[in-house]
């Protein structure tokens, strides 16, 4: 058994065929993070008992024929997902020594389908940033050239799953944080519909964007992780009352034949790598080769994306981190002699730069007098880009376009440069300014070897379609497909 | 005196949920610190709100209690703000679509009925308590409260004196009680008032300064704060000083208000909606079947009282005065079908019972058609006035039904002429005496004959029967001579 290649898929045939045990296969993975982890620091904290004592229950079930998909199988969280009794610190000076009281549901249902969760992983703070170089912890490296970025915010999830220290993670999509890091590590990543995936026990960054969504090997794989953590759940009022008729993991399965493919021109102009748009136009031949017809098409609303995507992200951010005051829980600074000195402060101490500048920027955006120029002229942004989708999906079955305009960064190399950070994201972020689902998955290599992500983005709750398409891609790519070597 | 006063109210009013407004933890009063919360109402990362369809359901019937539209149509916001018994440092409230608007009620002034335009009404969170008196360096929060849902009912500046505040208050509050929405315990702060205060001089029409005094519990402070605001204002005036525009803070236990802060450190909120919310809509139909179970109102009910039963209206506004007493009388009625008797009884005999043990009307041992069958039975002549008070006594200590009393007791009125004639007969052969003064015209004597068969009879006697008798019996003596 090649572990750098196993997927959950291929373990779930392994434990239920009794040739590796649940507790083994942890085993491994633990053995890995401890040899391996302080190349990648992918992981801020690992719960060994725990995981093995889960992995202990599963195999109990896999003995009873009681298995089921995600049984015994080790995964990763992102470290703004809460889990009781652990730490969430969001990899935040603010919430350093922040224990949980309570867990997730999405990381609830993990439970119930008996997963053993290794421990939780790295990110930008409060999953603002797209490089994890952002965390007030440690640097996670890329998988692939450990001197670049992972990608982010989900950097230690996506890092974690692309170096086999976790057969697949769970991060969060705000603006690209999954299919970013994804892209970036040569993994799959996949941002569900808006309201798909409860929200509860997420720690919010922007709650209007904000789903959390798989990180795997491959996209079988994500569609299984989505099976088990979608659903409607009564503590998210925001949650879809949507039950789907078959599993994620059915509808990969099948062919593109017919499909009709949209890339946005917009996407196409200057900025755009020269090898990535070359692996672009390379993946459209495949796709036209595998049934598909690929359409140019322009949606002129795109372009307003990324200011519309900043001020209403930081908006609702500056509002969402208020409860950091240094009062409940988290960071607060000695000797204050006044509230006011003890909220500012504790926030000042706490809070890294990035958190800092999009709690001002929202602050402003929101501020009487400037209301109506940002916010609500970015919500109404937000109005014609969700129209140009709804509008795009009358012609085409999925939208198609690069997951970033380069590869992964050199570490260091953008981090006093924030607008060049953002336009990192200027390719993800208008598919959570329209709720909609995307998926991000490797389509290539540049000349240093670094992977390229390609994006399939779906109707609302076109997640079939969008796995369908990529696993498509993906079953013609996989001998292609390159796994780091550490 | 030499100004005119315009003041609006806004009416916190805490609504009666099981549970709060955005978790499952229970709405309560007291208890100790930090027992009625949870991740949801602490503010505890990561966690959401969900709105309590009940709060809003409530809410849409105290706006149809005071005759406001409600918007198919409205959503929550938040009102940013630091303070350390706000958890998320953002209150769940409404800013530009609330729930209900444009309402209002009639109150009674001097000068007659008066309109009080009421502008909103909206649905917010409240906040938690700080404890600061003891303590040297800290202070001490409780969360129990955060997260109870509120009702904030907001007038326009419709009224010029303490007392017509007072008429509106009173007014709102037993609205919102007959609806079944809040119990408005102003003791217990689930009814709380903000009050905005300006005075301008007789013969002009542009409005003065305004000033705010906020969460004063009582009636009776609401009125003192109006008096003590207008006072100042209107001295300022005489000192011809200006008025600034500000918040202040009531001491209803000195008497007199302090500035807090001017408009110029007024808060900027952020209001924004919420994104963890989605609107809350309405179709027509809902909001009639939400006028459907609307009880009857007070107002319907004053009406009837004094129309249709013929009460006098301070009769009326007392049955009124709590709902537990006025569902009591309309039982009572409706079982009995005499109005009046029913208010007599209630007023004469319950109400004292209660203010002797100091009981609230919520807590009579018996229901209102339970005592309507006592007075059904001195109205068939089956108990006397009388004895009927006794039985009240009994039910009120034993909560043992009338009739059961009334056969235990032995109090059921004889009716039988041939006992009543026996006694009678015995009772004027005992009394001689008597008999011939009455027969020489003391009519004086006749009452004491009377009294004389009544306790022979044990109270039992029907004193129209045995008056009867008694008469005939004396006039046979009178033939006899």
């Amino acid at each position: 058994m090649d572990i750098t290649k196993l997927t959950i898929k291929e373990a779930r045939t392994l434990l239920d065929t009794k040739q590796i045990s649940a507790v083994e296969l942890t085993t491994i993975y633990i053995g890995r993070i401890k040899n391996l982890d302080n190349k990648i620091d992918a992981y801020l904290s690992v719960s060994e008992d725990s995981a093995l004592e889960q992995a202990k229950v599963a195999q109990g079930l896999i003995d009873n024929g009681k298995s089921t998909m995600l049984c015994g199988i080790p995964l990763s969280i992102k470290d703004n997902i809460c889990i009781e009794g652990t730490k969430t610190t969001c990899a935040s000076k603010m919430l350093e020594d922040f224990v949980a009281p309570y867990t997730a549901t999405s990381v609830n249902k993990l439970h119930a389908d008996n997963a053993v969760i290794l421990g939780k992983t790295n990110l930008d703070e409060f999953a603002m940033g797209g490089s994890t170089e952002n965390s007030a912890f440690k640097q996670t490296k890329n998988p692939f050239d450990l001197t670049r970025v992972p990608g982010g915010s989900s950097g230690g999830s996506a890092a974690s799953v692309a170096a086999s220290l976790a057969l697949g993670s769970l991060g969060s999509d705000t603006g690209g944080s999954v299919r970013q890091p994804a892209s970036f590590c040569g993994v799959v990543g996949m941002k569900p519909t808006y309201g798909l995936v409860s929200r509860y026990g997420l720690v919010a960054f922007a709650s209007s964007f904000d789903q959390i969504g798989p990180i795997a090997k491959t996209v079988e794989d994500c569609a299984i992780l989505l099976d088990s953590i979608c659903g409607h759940d009564p503590r998210d009022g925001t949650s879809l009352k949507y039950k789907s008729d078959s599993s994620y993991a059915s509808s990969v399965s099948g062919n593109i034949k017919g499909f009709k493919i949209g890339l946005p021109r917009e996407y196409l102009s200057e900025g755009l790598n020269s090898e990535v748009r070359a692996s672009l136009y390379k993946s459209i031949d495949t796709l036209e080769k595998l049934g598909a017809k690929v359409e140019e098409f322009s949606m002129p609303s795109l372009k307003h994306a990324i200011p519309a995507y900043y001020l209403i992200s930081s908006a609702e951010a500056s509002s969402n981190l208020s409860r950091f005051d240094g009062v409940k829980y988290g960071y607060r600074a000695d000797n204050c002699k006044s509230y006011q000195e003890l909220i500012g402060r504790s926030r000042g101490e706490g809070f890294g730069r990035e958190v800092k500048r999009r709690i001002l920027l929202g602050t402003y955006a929101l501020a009487s007098g400037y209301y109506d120029a940002y916010y609500n002229k970015a919500l109404k942004l937000r109005t014609l880009i969700s129209e140009g989708f709804e509008e795009a999906f009358t012609k085409y079955d999925v939208v198609l376009h690069p997951t970033t305009p380069e590869t992964a960064f050199k570490l260091g190399q953008n981090t006093d440069d924030p607008l060049t950070m953002y336009l990192a994201d200027i390719y993800t972020v208008a598919v959570n300014i329209a709720g909609l689902p995307s998926i991000s998955l490797p389509c290539g290599y540049d000349l240093n070897g670094l992977p390229i992500g390609l994006s399939f983005t779906g109707k609302p709750l076109g997640e079939r379609e969008i796995f369908r398409a990529a696993a498509t891609f993906e079953a013609d790519f996989a001998d292609k497909f390159r796994f780091p070597a550490i | 005196m030499k100004y005119i006063p315009t003041i609006g109210l806004e009416i916190h009013c805490e609504l009666s949920t099981k549970s709060k407004i955005f978790c499952d933890c229970p709405v309560g009063f007291g208890g100790e610190p930090n027992t009625r919360c949870c991740p949801v109402c602490t503010g505890m990362p990561g966690t959401l709100p969900v709105l309590n369809e009940t709060a809003v359901q409530y809410t849409v019937k105290a706006g149809l209690a005071l005759n406001c539209e409600i918007n198919e149509f409205s959503k929550l916001d938040r009102k940013n703000y630091f303070y350390p018994d706000l958890p998320k440092a953002y209150q769940i409230s409404q800013f530009n679509l609330p729930i209900c608007i444009n309402g209002g009620l009639k109150i009674n002034t001097s000068e007659g009925e008066k309109f009080i335009s009421i502008e909103r009404i909206h649905l917010e969170e409240d906040a938690g308590k700080l404890t600061h008196d003891g303590f040297d360096k800290f202070s001490l929060a409780d969360y129990n409260r955060c997260g109870v849902p509120l009702i904030e009912i907001v007038t326009r500046p419709d009224l010029s004196s303490s007392e017509e505040a007072k008429d509106f208050v009173e007014k709102v509050r037993l609205m919102i009680l007959y609806s079944g929405v809040s119990d408005c315990r102003m003791e217990e702060g689930s009814l709380r008032a903000d009050v905005n205060v300006s005075v301008r001089p007789y013969g002009t029409d542009q409005l003065g300064t305004r000033t705010e005094m906020k969460n004063i519990n009582s009636i009776k402070a609401i009125v003192r704060a109006i008096d003590s605001e207008i006072q100042r204002q209107s001295v300022l005036l005489d000192e011809g000083k200006r008025i600034i525009q500000e918040t202040r803070r009531w001491d209803d236990n000195k008497g007199e208000s302090k500035s807090l802060r001017s408009k110029e450190d007024a808060h900027d909120y952020r209001y924004f909606p919420d994104p963890d919310l989605v609107p809350v809509t309405f179709s027509k139909e809902e909001i009639e079947a939400l006028r459907e179970m609307l009880p009857e109102l007070p107002n319907k009910r004053f009406e009837k009282y004094t129309t249709v039963y013929g009460l006098s209206e301070a009769d009326a506004n007392l049955l009124l005065s709590s709902v537990s007493l006025s569902d009591f009388f309309e039982s009572t009625t409706d079982e009995c079908g005499n109005p009046k008797a029913a208010t007599n009884f209630i007023i004469g005999e319950v109400l004292r019972r209660l203010n002797d043990s100091n009981l609230s009307s919520d807590l009579i041992p018996f229901s209102g058609n339970v005592l309507g069958r006592l007075i059904k039975m001195i109205e068939n002549e089956e108990v006397t006035a009388n004895n009927a008070k006794k039985v009240l006594a009994e039910m009120f200590d034993s909560g043992k039904e009338p009739e059961f009393i009334v056969s235990e007791n032995g109090y059921k009125v004889i009716n039988d002429i041939n006992e009543v004639e026996n006694t009678v007969k015995e009772i004027l052969s005992k009394n001689e005496k008597a008999v011939s003064e009455f027969i020489e015209g003391k009519e004086k004597a006749f009452g004491f004959l009377m009294g004389q068969c009544s306790r022979a009879l044990a109270g039992r006697g029907n004193p129209k029967v045995i008056q009867e008798i008694l008469r005939s019996e004396l006039n046979k003596c009178k033939g006899d001579l």
